[in-house]
């Protein structure tokens, strides 16, 4: 049973994104369906996450009992479908499924009055599937195919409420930028396949070299992966895309946005970890986008007037903390001496940036959300006085904006802290960008939650209540992580994040499947 | 010299199909034609896929009434079962592209991108 954990990842929320439309005409069913599913696949992320901390890597071959299996003719390269689940892979597993379940529960209440609600939790289910398959794969091609799936399906999420046209220009930018950034992933995976013969990841790996070929191949993958996670200068999909979707969907968006980030550092660190010398300039084209991204995302959120579109650009400037913190473990990779001084822990910094930004960013918009729900207008202008009628919504948003400006003891201030000491030692200036960063995002969050929450009551607002229990439910959850998460960082930092890295960094380990091969 | 040319062609049209790919979807304004873009550029890598697969000489991965010279002689399946895939993804993704486009045309009235820039700023 164990054992087969990695598949039945995939299978069991693919088996219930194809019954959720079964469902249809029986009320609640499809979201009490997707509850369940949700639940029973975070469950099995965190036997997972338990098996893989303790016994190593899991490598699950599809169509043989063990990954050793030869060919009849003694052909020795692996040709099968394997997935290799090593502690980063179950890290960003834990994290979608923890998301999927959370945005399955807000979804509950949030749209109950939208139609097609069987289809909106199929592609919910579908979406995780998508993230699933990118995260444990351990084949070039799969992960391709994850990703389209990933896309078509948040797409078709972000243009869910088809009754506005913004939804579907939204949706067709979304689609625009993942299908040709997959269709140039394919591209530069036919380049590799071509000169090598082979799709897996940890065998490509101890075959490739870095003549022109690879460093095209390379610059396509880069190019492709930041152009989905929502670095600059392709960012202008982030803000529609999260504005537009359903506040419920956006954590498993958000994750699915890592996921390609997740391919990124998959890229650079294992499938071209071997030529690391080549790879720091590398490291240093990162550090660079992740602090542009951090300082352009956070300017154009300053001058918003959307709650949504507001925090979209947040979540834009928290990606470039994620870029630099692993950007300074990369530039620093082939010089061990620096790499344990301070690259493994600006990696740390990185990686636990992900699901603490995960966290905070879902709860924000799922308050922001709660304030569309409860008011019909995501305008800052229209909005005001209402932290007397919603209080769990303004702690929930109190806790998440205090989690994003970096203040202790939330979870914000502990991977911030460690990206500004270790990209400090680097170069100084990455670090004063990063907490000038950090400054400007606390002003934009004083200045929503002014206009929002207080100043005089609206008068058209005078009968509103608190949003119902499963919203609320949801973004106490999160809230109770934050702070969780902030006042035992270490406990993270042992447990998850730091085999993570580790995992990142073992390249030997991960090119003999944990030691099988 | 017409020997390289005659083996390369495949690929000089793999990048000849990626330019026209890429020039249609950065410098059209409709976004049918846009979608067209996207769909060359599909083909393209396709082609790219299937002209990787093919090795001169060599025989189909078929055993079934295979000659006898072919048994350690064939390509591998696997380029073709990639290509396959991606036409397969492509349906959907084309479908889905299709569909926003014909809200979005419902909704404003127009397909010019320049036009339909309702989320801004």
């Amino acid at each position: 049973m164990i054992e087969h954990l990695p598949a039945l990842m995939i299978a069991v929320p693919l088996f219930g994104a194809f019954v959720a439309p079964l469902l249809k005409k029986k009320g609640s069913a499809p979201a009490v369906w997707a509850v369940i599913i949700t639940g029973v696949t975070l469950g099995m992320a965190l036997l997972l996450v338990r098996e893989v901390l303790a016994q190593g890597m899991m490598v699950y071959v599809f169509g043989a009992d063990k990954p050793t299996l030869v060919l009849p003719s003694g052909y020795r390269v692996p040709i099968r479908i394997i997935f290799e689940v090593d502690a980063i892979g179950a890290f960003m597993a834990l994290s979608a499924t923890l998301m999927s379940f959370i945005g399955a529960m807000y979804s509950y209440s949030h749209v109950r009055n939208e139609t097609g609600l069987e289809k909106y939790y199929a592609l919910l289910l579908l979406l995780e599937v998508g993230i699933l398959g990118m995260v444990l794969t351990g084949d070039l091609f799969n992960l391709f195919v994850f990703l389209e799936i990933a896309g078509i399906a948040g797409s078709a999420l972000v243009g869910f409420r088809n009754y506005r046209g913004e939804a579907s220009e939204a949706g067709i930018k979304y689609l625009i930028v993942s299908a040709i950034a997959s269709l140039m992933v394919l591209f530069s995976i036919g380049l590799l396949y071509g000169q090598y013969g082979n799709l897996n990841i940890a065998y490509l790996s101890t075959q490739i070299g870095f003549n022109t070929v690879d460093v095209i191949a390379l610059g396509i993958l880069f190019t492709s992966f930041a152009m989905k996670c929502g670095s600059v200068p392709t960012h202008h999909w982030v803000p529609d895309a999260y504005t537009e979707v359903p506040s419920g969907i956006n954590p498993t968006l958000l994750v699915a946005t890592y996921a390609s980030l997740y391919a990124l550092f998959r890229v650079s660190f294992s499938l071209f970890g071997k030529v690391s010398s080549g790879m720091s300039s590398v490291g240093w084209i990162m550090c660079v986008l992740g602090v542009l991204t951090m300082f352009i995302g956070v300017t154009m959120a300053l001058v918003q007037k959307d709650v949504k579109r507001l925090m979209s650009y947040h979540a834009i400037s928290q990606t470039g903390y994620m870029l630099l913190g692993v950007g300074v473990g990369l530039a620093v990779l082939n010089d061990p001496a620096k790499l344990a001084a301070f690259g493994r822990d600006a990696m740390a910094g990185g990686i636990f940036h992900i699901i603490n930004h995960i966290i905070y960013k879902s709860l924000l918009l799922m308050t922001a959300g709660a304030l569309f729900y409860v008011t019909g207008t995501r305008n800052l202008n229209e909005m005001g006085g209402l932290a007397r009628k919603m209080p769990y919504t303004t702690i929930a948003f109190i806790v998440g904006a205090a989690a994003i400006s970096g203040i202790p003891p939330f979870n914000g201030f502990a991977s911030k802290f460690l990206i500004y000491e270790t990209s400090y030692q680097l170069s100084p200036i990455f670090a004063i960008f990063a907490m000038v960063t950090s400054v400007l995002t606390l002003a934009s969050f004083v200045k929503v939650f002014a206009s929002a929450f207080l100043g005089p009551p609206v008068k058209k607002y005078e009968e509103v209540k608190e949003v119902p229990r499963s919203m609320v439910v949801a973004m106490l959850i999160l809230a109770a992580l934050c702070l969780l998460f902030g006042l035992f960082p270490n406990v993270v930092l042992d447990k998850l994040v730091y085999p993570a890295v580790d995992a990142l960094l073992k390249l030997g380990s991960y090119q003999t499947w944990g030691g099988i091969l | 010299m017409n020997n390289v040319i005659l083996v390369n062609l495949p690929f000089i049209v793999v990048a000849l199909l990626l330019a026209v790919g890429f020039y249609t979807i950065g410098f059209k304004r409709n976004l049918i034609k846009v979608v067209i873009g996207i769909e060359i550029l599909e083909g393209a890598v396709n082609l790219f896929l299937i002209a990787l697969g093919y090795v001169k000489g060599a025989y189909a991965p078929i055993y079934t009434m295979a000659p006898k010279d072919a048994v350690n002689n064939m390509v591998l399946p696997t380029p073709q079962a990639l290509t396959l895939t991606s036409i397969v993804i492509g349906v959907a993704v084309s479908a889905l592209m299709l569909a926003f486009a014909v809200n979005i045309y419902h909704h404003y009235g127009t397909l010019d991108v320049t036009k339909v820039r309702r989320l801004k700023g």
